[in-house]
């Protein structure tokens, strides 16, 4: 054999198509088939990177004495009864929800269909916030699908793989949502900081009425996320003299940082899907 | 004789599988900064002791392999890859000759200069959050580990029959 063939236009070839990549990816849809080929393959990396955790939990589990399983079970059992009799007033309220919208001719919120996944992996690049789940579009998730755990959103799903997906957090610094304080209606612009648990409100004149533990939760608009689950609780409101808008922090109400069971929400039919709720904006 | 039909191909997407592994396995967060780019460093001692097999496009697609494993832009590491196997294969000869020292510079700066074109194109679409020096974390653990990774890989590569 000779020397290796001069390697330079290989690496012409290289860089061209790299550059085609990254515009296909930044600018059209067209990637996206190249994604969830290249996707089914780096699935199994994540589940495998997962299986110390997983085999971890299943020690503890096997290791906890029957006393201590009897004493959750009944525990349980209690808190199931306690949330079946909430249901049992749920389902009345949402009847009659139903029935006064139809009144006022607007279009009635269904009950969304729920899909559990576990999170098998979280982002390494600290500049991201982002987390893998272990269900792809093979269990219907599509891109956009709202993300929660039991204490409120956590984010969306924006890549779905033929195994996995990726959830971007609400604390990403490229993420900002439409809220709005449960209080009084006032509604605000959320945006992550890049930092887990750190959102800040955007854009909110010195005057408005936001108090320190204020709730905020989905308004709804931009059709991604379905209305009115809770996102977080204010934590600090600072006015400035001389600043245009006031200095509003808020922190999660899902615990993002220690879930290991997650939601995904499967959109009820809209009749348009026009703005995404993702921006550039940092 | 020697024997020259290329063997092994298995082995070394294994070996590359596994540095992807180690790319993604749960760390604290601060160790976080300090992970060294498995994949590069894997995929730089093939280019090193298969300059004739491993080169260019086995950079791109490695490369690309890593951007979906790490939802990155498609291309940003494929890019970085394609170059740094690039000059790897027009040092690999000085490279065997270098003392260890002059090795883990050469991978410094190569991990570095990968990487910060990494950060350029993720700069570029509005995903970065902290300054780019943090990128000299990564590259000096690169370093650091290149020769046990080394070690590893040759152990690999005889036992193995790579070639």
């Amino acid at each position: 054999m000779t020397a290796p063939a001069n390697p330079l236009y290989r690496l012409l070839i290289a860089l061209v198509l790299a550059i085609i990549a990254m515009v296909l990816d930044q600018r059209t849809p067209w990637a996206g088939p190249v994604r969830y080929f290249l996707g089914g393959l780096t699935a199994p990396i994540h589940y495998i990177a997962h299986l110390p955790v997983d085999s971890g939990e299943w020690l503890s589990e096997q290791a906890q004495s029957r006393s201590s399983l009897l004493d959750e079970n009944r525990r349980l059992q209690r808190k199931s009864l306690i949330l079946e009799q909430k249901v049992q007033r749920l389902a009345v309220l949402e009847a009659e929800n139903v029935r006064l919208r139809e009144l006022l001719n607007s279009s009635a919120d269904l009950d969304a269909n729920v899909l559990v996944a576990e999170i098998i992996g979280l982002d390494a690049d600290p500049n991201r916030q982002e987390l893998i789940i272990n269900k792809g579009s093979g269990s219907q998730v599509i891109t956009g699908q709202a993300v929660l755990d039991a204490q409120g959103l956590i984010g969306q799903v924006v890549e779905a793989g033929p195994l996995s997906s990726r959830v971007l957090l609400l604390t990403d610094a490229s993420h900002a949502m439409s809220v709005q304080v449960n209080r009084n209606g006032v509604r605000a612009v959320l945006a992550g900081t890049g930092q887990t648990g750190g959102l800040r409100l955007l854009y909110v004149p010195d005057t408005a009425d936001i108090q320190e533990g204020d709730l905020l939760v989905s308004t709804g608009l931009g059709q991604r996320y379905p209305r009115g689950y809770p996102v977080a609780t204010i934590t600090s409101v600072r006015h400035q003299s001389g600043a245009a808008f006031a200095e509003i922090t808020a922190r999660p109400t899902a615990r993002i940082d220690r879930a290991s069971h997650v939601l995904l929400v499967q959109p009820t039919p809209q009749p348009e899907r026009s703005s995404a709720e993702v921006s550039d904006e940092g | 004789m020697r024997d020259d039909r290329p063997a092994g191909t298995g082995v070394l997407v294994v070996t590359l599988l596994l540095a992807a592994l180690l790319e993604v396995i749960p760390l604290p967060e601060t160790a976080n900064w300090v992970r060294p780019e498995w994949m590069l460093l894997v995929l730089v001692y093939w280019v090193l002791t298969l300059p004739r097999r491993v080169g260019v496009l086995w950079g791109f697609f490695v490369g690309l392999y890593m951007d979906v494993l790490t939802g990155a832009t498609l291309g940003q590491w494929g890019l970085g890859f394609s170059l740094g196997a690039f000059i790897m294969l027009l040092a690999y000869k000085r490279m065997r000759v270098f003392t260890v020292l002059q090795q883990c510079a050469v991978i410094f700066l190569l991990v570095g200069s990968v990487s910060l074109l990494a950060y350029l194109v993720q700069e570029a679409v509005g995903r970065t959050l902290y300054p780019p020096y943090t990128i000299l974390y990564s590259s000096l653990a690169s370093a650091v580990v290149w020769r046990p990774v080394c070690a590893l890989l040759r152990w690999v590569q005889l036992r193995f029959i790579v070639r």
